[in-house]
């Protein structure tokens, strides 16, 4: 922060604009400058942001949800499909369509111009990870439909009518398309994410696909659980625990691994909070999956409680990044020790700042 | 290197990257902050010119003469004003020194100093800070040559004045940087990669502009800018382009016309350059030299190396600090530089999922 005795003359700093205020929920943190001489090796303009954090709300944290619940649906119902589950099957299927078409809903509604969502459609492009996800949800959501439609032939009245007869032959590439665009469905979000330049986001590049997968099956296992007879809802139970325990692991090797500093917006304010009671929720419902999953309250507790789980955990990563691009600490700091450390290493030909 | 190596990173042609069929000189601005004054002439005229509509409530934000605050979908000029006192200064000298003891490559041999009077606007070395607080100034420095002829008189005094104190390094008590930000045209640039519609597009002067028409507003380039410059425009149907990615267009539709862009312009002191890139890379160079040949060396230069982090810029700064002074990122990367590997990850992350739902279905049906 730039502080000198002429700061003395100037009135105390006003809320900036109302743009940043909101976030971190907490009236008690005015940021005096004053205060701040004390952090010296921090330089900043003002206390201002250096990155932009995306103009992004609740519609994106809810689509990073409802897209791991489809994904995940996706493999349930492909899996009772393929091993003759039809109660999975069939819940799988329905899920995985309506978790999709919902989520896409979202991503067009949060939209600058949501009449022009289909604009999306116009390239195909590798370097954004948003374009090639909108043709991985777009190939999700038409097998998805055709899943569905397959289901619906199954009880169509006149099984030997042509349309019955179509549906049953649709339905095994329905499944296989929705097995097979259901992982990089999962996957794809937390690219997204972490091709960008807020700091939390981009440097949890390595473990966050991991989490976001593991999240996904996590969720739908927990749909499957509340959804599903106890009879058939074994592999949901399997899935459910491996699926949290994928999720916990790999968030708990992202943090680790991740620069203290940079990782710092997932421990506290509003996104520590969530990701907090995002952990207790998804281990509760992993370990009542297993242990209550035969009863039919304990699989429905236990399958709410991971759906929740996953939920606030895209809430929480979602929150955590915002944050980290709205205070200009986790930009300076990171890239001046990183510079600083390559200069130690005595590579100097890299730097934006020259004098040549 | 392959062309495809060199699409995410690294030192590259943008323009034939971009296959153009009948390529222009690559085009930039050489921003040189010593000799701004802080008369938001840009930023009004880039307003003006393109038309951007009011940005923000009309607040005055408390930080000196900065009340525009930032880059922003509708403010492509921003001219940042920094209070600094002497030992802020010394700061930014010696950290201007340290530049050399890393042994980058330094400029080269110190010619004998042009004598201050003959400076004149160009390389004047009545620059930062030096002449002003010795000559009882309340300006910043690099506009000194100017400032000692307002001496009521005393001109001749005031010019050894300022010898003296370029020649000893006296520091002043105070000094005042003001530098007119702008986007940055990025060599490779995170926005136009990420874009997912295709509305970002890399023009035939190297430069990076949004098509209105085409952005559907997802704001994946905000987040992908390592600079912060490109914004969403907010408001109602009555905003032109609202819900739109909007930045700096280097003025493409003054560029197709052989005009200099609109902030260049109207810039009074010719602090913001505009030519083909390589001239702007050159006059830089020649400019930091000479500054620092003056005993002047927190002059150094941001985004002319083509090593760095984003492939060099299509804006060239001269900054005398660091750059998160002026609220630039110090070591600022493409985050699409990590693309593959980002890739490579998720694709392991998404077989992981296929087989843990696989073994779950494989292992029991109860």
């Amino acid at each position: 922060m730039t502080t000198n005795p002429f700061d003395a003359d100037r009135p105390p700093e006003p809320p900036r604009g109302g743009r940043r205020r909101r976030n971190g929920g907490g009236g008690g943190r005015r940021r005096d400058e004053s205060l701040m001489v004390p952090d010296v090796e921090f330089e900043s303009y003002y206390g201002r942001n250096i990155v932009k954090a995306p103009p992004w709300k609740e519609e994106i944290p809810i689509y990073l949800f409802l897209g791991g619940l489809a994904a995940g649906s996706g493999l349930v119902g492909a899996g009772g499909s393929a091993r003759n589950l039809p109660a999975l099957r069939r819940r799988g299927r329905i899920a995985a369509l309506l978790a999709v078409a919902l989520g896409g809903g979202a991503l067009a509604k949060d939209l600058g111009r949501p009449d022009r969502a289909l604009n999306m459609m116009r390239t195909m492009k590798l370097t954004s990870p948003m374009s090639v996800g909108s043709w991985i949800l777009s190939g999700f959501g038409a097998f998805a439909g055709a899943a569905v439609a397959a289901e619906v032939g199954r009880e169509l009245p006149n099984q030997q009518g042509l349309m019955a007869r179509t549906l049953r032959v649709v339905d095994p590439p329905a499944a296989i398309g929705s097995a097979l665009f259901a992982p990089p469905l999962a996957a794809y979000t937390a690219v997204l994410l972490s091709d960008t330049a807020a700091p939390t986001w981009h440097e949890s590049y390595r473990e966050l696909p991991f989490v976001f997968v593991g999240s996904a099956n996590a969720a739908a296992a927990g749909l499957a659980l509340v959804m599903s007879p106890t009879d058939q809802n074994g592999p949901a139970r399997a899935m459910a625990a491996s699926g949290a325990a994928l999720e916990l692991g790999a968030f708990e090797v992202m943090r680790r691994n991740m620069d203290p500093l940079v990782a710092e917006p997932l421990h506290e304010g509003k996104a520590g909070r969530l990701l907090r009671l995002a952990e207790i929720l998804t281990g509760a419902g992993a370990l009542g999956a297993v242990l209550l999953g035969r009863n039919r309250v304990g699989a429905g507790l236990s399958g709410l409680a991971l759906m929740a789980g996953s939920a606030l955990t895209r809430f929480g990563v979602f929150e955590a990044g915002m944050e980290s691009a709205k205070d200009p600490k986790y930009t300076v700091q990171p890239q001046r020790e990183r510079l600083e450390r390559r200069r130690a290493d005595g590579v100097t030909d890299d730097s934006i700042t020259t004098i040549r | 290197m392959g062309y495809l190596d060199r699409q995410l990173s690294g030192p590259t042609d943008p323009i034939a990257d971009a296959a153009w069929e009948e390529p222009r000189k690559r085009k930039g601005f050489f921003t040189d902050t010593s000799i701004c004054i802080g008369c938001k002439a840009c930023e009004v005229a880039c307003k003006e010119w393109n038309a951007l509509p009011q940005d923000g409530d009309l607040n005055l934000l408390g930080s000196s003469y900065d009340n525009t605050g930032s880059l922003g979908a509708s403010t492509w000029r921003h001219v940042a004003f920094i209070e600094q006192t002497s030992d802020r200064i010394e700061q930014a000298r010696e950290s201007g020194r340290r530049l050399v003891d890393l042994g980058m490559p330094v400029m080269r041999p110190s010619e004998p100093s042009a004598p201050l009077v003959e400076a004149g606007i160009g390389p004047s070395p009545a620059a930062p800070g030096i002449d002003s607080a010795e000559l009882g100034i309340g300006s910043s420095g690099p506009g000194g040559a100017g400032a000692a002829v307002g001496l009521g008189g005393d001109y001749e005094a005031a010019v050894a004045q300022a010898n003296t104190a370029a020649a000893t390094g006296t520091i002043p008590d105070f000094r005042w940087l003001m530098a007119s930000d702008v986007c940055k045209h990025c060599t490779h640039a995170g926005c136009l990669d990420v874009c997912p519609t295709g509305a970002l597009f890399r023009t035939e002067f190297g430069t990076v502009v949004v098509q209105p028409d085409v952005c559907n507003g997802c704001g994946y380039c905000v987040a992908a800018c390592p600079f912060g410059v490109i914004d969403r425009r907010e408001g109602d149907k009555t905003v032109t382009n609202h819900g739109n990615a909007q930045k700096c267009t280097l003025c493409y539709d003054r560029l197709l016309d052989d005009q200099t862009p609109a902030c260049a312009k109207a810039c009074p002191t010719t602090s913001i350059k505009f030519g083909d890139l390589d001239e702007m890379v050159a006059t830089a160079q020649e400019r930091v030299d000479t500054l620092r040949d003056n005993g002047f060396t927190e002059a150094r230069l941001y985004g002319a190396n083509a090593q760095d982090g984003v492939g060099g810029t299509g804006s060239v700064f001269l900054l005398l600090d660091e750059p998160e002074v002026y609220g630039l990122p110090p070591d600022p990367r493409v985050p699409t530089a990590d693309l593959p590997d980002m890739f490579r990850k998720a694709g392991i992350a998404g077989l992981t999922m296929l087989a843990m739902a696989a073994a779950s279905f494989l292992g029991r049906r109860r």
